[in-house]
């Protein structure tokens, strides 16, 4: 029985677990993602134009992401690591098709990723520039390569395929690769994280850029700030585009392979056709009473069918089908927490979306923001897709609940059943710690070094082609 | 050979790899309050394996996911039930990451001492417990007839475990004193080289008695022969060592290293995990493995991609090739 009652068990501190560490993994993510390829942009008009306002650009924002990146990189390794020490019984089951993209994605691209991001931190006075330009943009194609084989596992648990039950074992095998990389969950999630990305490294120009404007409007450094602060915002407008062209995809795709989970995201309790999409509900839990509600007719059908008319399933419907399909269970996720997170994602994207449109107007035909109100929403401009990014993860999750792996595994089967109740709270009480300081930290030296501003160009970069004994000091050095 | 043999050598293969790169990065920063007399002199040591320790821990992030992809129920078996060593390895790895990174991004000198300390911690707790993590395989564990863990912390600490633990550390310190003897100039240069000499000889003893101890509990002809040849190497490293032939000295604890931890693989085979419990619990390379199908896969893509990776970092340890000295440290 799959019960959200209140008595702690092993299973509710390993869920616990996983969600903590990995919406906290997943706050750097998006910043690595989008940074890594908007520095490389930075640093490719420099090394085009010359000019030395992007050379400026390029140092600063890329100590911000170094100082990000090495957060991805430390959470990142217990995420792995997680699988096999909390749903140990999970990794059997799945391990034949989940360990495949996992083990490819360590040697596709985090080898790249890491070692090129190596060679452009100490690289700045000994690779040629060519060759340093280069690694940044090795560094930053691994990044999203990354993204895709994690992301192509996730969806394989959103919706199974290319693979077959051995009757035998009871696990799931690989059957066929191919399907499992061109998953249609696959392809349609890695552009809607990515543009979610991206609005979040695009909303970090901003907001560091309009600061610093707005804060010192006389500094000599305006142009550059300008400049990023445009970016930025161009940035963050045209991910938007891509999260709504792609989000509406995944609506469909979701309402056909996953009806629960779009009934569970409108809080629709019985079939409608058409349906009306929901902008804010206020009732009782299960549905049988409706206090107040503001709804858009034929909406929801469209955006999950395509056609004004079509059917959207709902709740009761599918768990009386499920009931017969899968036997007895409850089989609707938590709807409050699938509904408002569903909700929280667009919301959080559009207001950043908003930021970003507000920032461009106040800088048009050459103007200066100078609007106390423009700082502070660019300041909490980054924190927005952040936000909206989590609630996406949350929502994604938690809709496919209760099962891990969708029509195939409960959740609840997939904790590991040798780790005992006081081991995975040892745990989890270590991690929420650790990261919890580390937030902290992390956040003062961002602010640290974001306030410092563009950096002095003191020296000629060149590279240095002379032996082992050149004294310069290192143009990089930890 | 067959897949499952295959996919044995390559986890060997990462696990060696992992063990000779990050060994060093373990070495340097465990020493990292006996070799760095001062501020400066830390720095140094820190940007010696500064540009390269985030891409020999990917070494182990591979070969966890290559353990996962080619044999579920290893990964699954050996994570759960070695549940609180790699909870502080974890922890460790965390602390050490962000330190490198952080440690030099704010002049106080009570930051930078905590963040040595993290390093420090850091490095000392993996090196210790992968010995212990890799002691219990060979010895086996208690496993019930579904593969499952069924001991608890204790068992895994005895005293051939401890003794894995302190070789590791040991072995690995030795490593990063030579790589910190290869990779310096000035004065911290000699200290390191002589302290590899010291620290060279106890090493040689703990991983000549640990090899020995291992080599009773199971064993095979490959085993021995490699075992002889990891004491060789080790000896071999460290004359070179007293003989000032620092590119030499680190050849030779790292031809060391690997040749160790092919002793143990070459020990555990065929098996993965033995059980001390229930025979039938032992998992072996072929219950433990996936199917035909995915280790067919992996495979190509191992081809296909292994060379490449091994070029383009083999390629930085050639770019970052020259020696650092106190002079290197930028001022601020
Ligand atoms: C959509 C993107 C995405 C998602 C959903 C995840 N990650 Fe991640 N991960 C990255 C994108 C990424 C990245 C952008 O590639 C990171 C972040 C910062 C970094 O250094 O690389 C990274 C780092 C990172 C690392 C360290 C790599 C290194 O040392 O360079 C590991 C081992 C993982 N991740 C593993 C995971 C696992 C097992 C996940 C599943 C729960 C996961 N990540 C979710
Ligand atoms: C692409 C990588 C993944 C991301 C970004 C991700 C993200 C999330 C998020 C945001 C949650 C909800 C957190 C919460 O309840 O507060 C969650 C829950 C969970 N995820 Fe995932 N997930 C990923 C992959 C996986 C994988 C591979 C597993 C398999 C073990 C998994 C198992 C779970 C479990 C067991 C929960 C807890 C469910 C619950 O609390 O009801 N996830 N995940
Ligand atoms: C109108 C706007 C949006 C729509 C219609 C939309 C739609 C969706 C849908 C349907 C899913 C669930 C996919 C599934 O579980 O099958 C999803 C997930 C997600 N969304 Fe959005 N989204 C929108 C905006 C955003 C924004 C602004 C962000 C972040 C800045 C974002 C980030 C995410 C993330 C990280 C996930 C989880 C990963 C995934 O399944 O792709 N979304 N979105």
């Amino acid at each position: 029985m799959t019960t959200w009652g209140l008595q702690v068990d092993a299973l509710d501190v390993a869920r616990w677990q996983f969600g903590v560490t990995t919406v906290y993994h997943f706050l750097f993510v998006p910043l690595t993602i989008g940074l890594s390829v908007l520095v490389a942009i930075l640093q490719t008009l420099w090394h085009r134009t010359g000019n030395e306002k992007y050379l400026k650009l390029t140092k600063f924002y890329g100590k911000l992401f170094l100082i990000n990146f090495a957060m991805g990189v430390v959470t990142g390794i217990v995420q792995e690591f997680q699988f096999g020490m909390n749903w140990s019984d999970y990794s059997r089951f799945v391990g034949d098709i989940f360990g495949a993209p996992l083990a490819i994605e360590a040697l596709v691209a985090f080898f790249l990723e890491s070692t090129f991001i190596g060679l452009w931190i100490f690289g700045w006075d000994r690779l040629p520039r060519r060759l340093h330009l280069a690694s940044i943009w090795a560094a930053a194609i691994g990044s999203n390569l990354s993204a895709y084989f994690i992301l192509a596992a996730n969806s394989w648990m959103q919706n199974p395929v290319g693979y077959r039950i051995n009757p035998e074992s009871g696990r799931a095998e690989l059957t066929d690769f191919v399907a499992v990389l061109t998953n249609k969950v696959a392809l349609i999630t890695f552009p809607h994280t990515i543009a979610g990305s991206f609005l979040v490294a695009g909303s970090l120009l901003v907001a560091v850029a309009v600061w610093h404007l707005i804060r010192r409007p006389d500094s000599a450094d305006t142009p550059a700030y300008r400049f990023a602060a445009r970016f930025g915002a161009v940035v963050a407008l045209l991910s938007t585009a891509g999260v709504l062209i792609t989000g509406d995809i995944q609506g469909k795709i979701m309402t056909e392979v996953q009806p629960m989970k779009m009934a569970a995201a409108e809080g629709l309790y019985t079939t409608e056709s058409p349906a009306a999409f929901s902008v804010l509900t206020v009732g009782s839990l299960d549905g049988s009473r409706e206090v107040f509600a503001l709804k858009i007719p034929y909406l929801l059908s469209f955006l999950g069918t395509g056609d004004p008319n079509g059917t959207v399933q709902g709740i009761n419907d599918l768990q009386a089908q499920y009931a017969t399909q899968y036997g007895p269970g409850n089989y609707a996720p938590i709807i409050p927490v699938t509904y408002w997170s569903f909700r929280f994602m667009i919301g959080f994207g559009l207001a950043a979306a908003a930021i970003a449109l507000w920032v461009l107007w106040a800088q048009r035909k050459g103007r200066t923001p100078r609007s106390r109100w423009l700082l502070r929403a660019a300041v909490i401009m980054p924190i927005l897709p952040l936000l909206a990014n989590s609630f996406g993860w949350i929502f994604t999750e938690m809709g496919r609940q209760p099962w891990i792996v969708f029509g195939e595994m409960l959740t609840r089967d997939g904790v590991s059943r040798s780790v005992s109740l006081a081991e995975v709270l040892t745990s989890f009480t270590a991690f929420t710690l650790i990261y919890a300081t580390l937030a902290v930290v992390e956040v003062k030296l961002l602010l640290r070094y974001a306030k410092a501003g563009v950096p002095e160009i003191t020296e000629p970069d060149q590279p240095d082609d002379t032996d082992d004994d050149a004294d310069r000091p290192l143009a990089f050095a930890y | 050979m067959d897949l499952t043999t295959v996919w044995f050598l390559l986890i060997a293969v990462l696990f060696t790899g992992y063990f000779i790169l990050e060994g060093f990065d373990f070495g340097v920063g465990m020493l990292l309050p006996v070799l760095g007399r001062d501020d400066r002199e830390r720095r140094v040591m820190i940007n010696t394996i500064g540009p390269v320790w985030d891409g020999n821990e990917v070494w182990l992030i591979t070969a966890g996911g290559a353990m996962f992809a080619a044999f579920p129920e290893w990964y699954a078996t050996l994570f759960s039930g070695f549940y609180l060593p790699l909870l502080l390895i974890l922890l460790a790895l965390i602390a050490r990451g962000v330190a490198f990174e952080y440690r030099h991004k704010r002049p106080e000198a009570t930051w930078k001492r905590r963040w040595d300390t993290a390093i420090i911690v850091g490095s000392l707790v993996p090196a210790v417990l992968w010995g212990v993590a890799f002691a219990n395989i060979l010895r086996g564990v208690p496993l019930d007839a579904d593969h499952e863990y069924v001991g608890g912390l204790l068992d895994l600490l005895h005293p051939y475990a401890l003794l894995g633990g302190a070789t590791t550390a040991i072995l690995f310190a030795t490593h990063g004193a030579v790589f910190v003897a290869l990779k310096t100039v000035g004065d911290i240069r000699h200290r390191a080289r002589a302290l590899a000499v010291r620290l060279g000889v106890a090493a040689a003893v703990l991983a000549v008695t640990f090899l020995t101890w291992t080599l009773t509990i199971r064993s095979s002809a490959a085993a021995v022969g490699l075992a002889v040849g990891a004491a060789l190497a080790l000896a071999a490293g460290l004359a070179a060592a007293r003989a000032r032939r620092e590119g030499w000295a680190f050849t030779g604890t790292a031809v060391a290293i690997g040749l160790a931890v092919a002793t143990l693989f070459a020990a555990l085979f065929p098996n993965v995990l033995p059980s001390t419990a229930d025979p039938a619990g032992t998992l072996t390379a072929t219950n433990a493995a996936s199917t035909g199908y995915t280790l067919t896969i992996m495979t190509w893509v191992a081809v296909l991609f292994t060379p490449i990776v091994l070029a383009y970092q083999g390629w930085t340890y050639w770019v970052f090739r020259k020696r650092l000295g106190v002079h290197h440290i930028p001022h601020h």
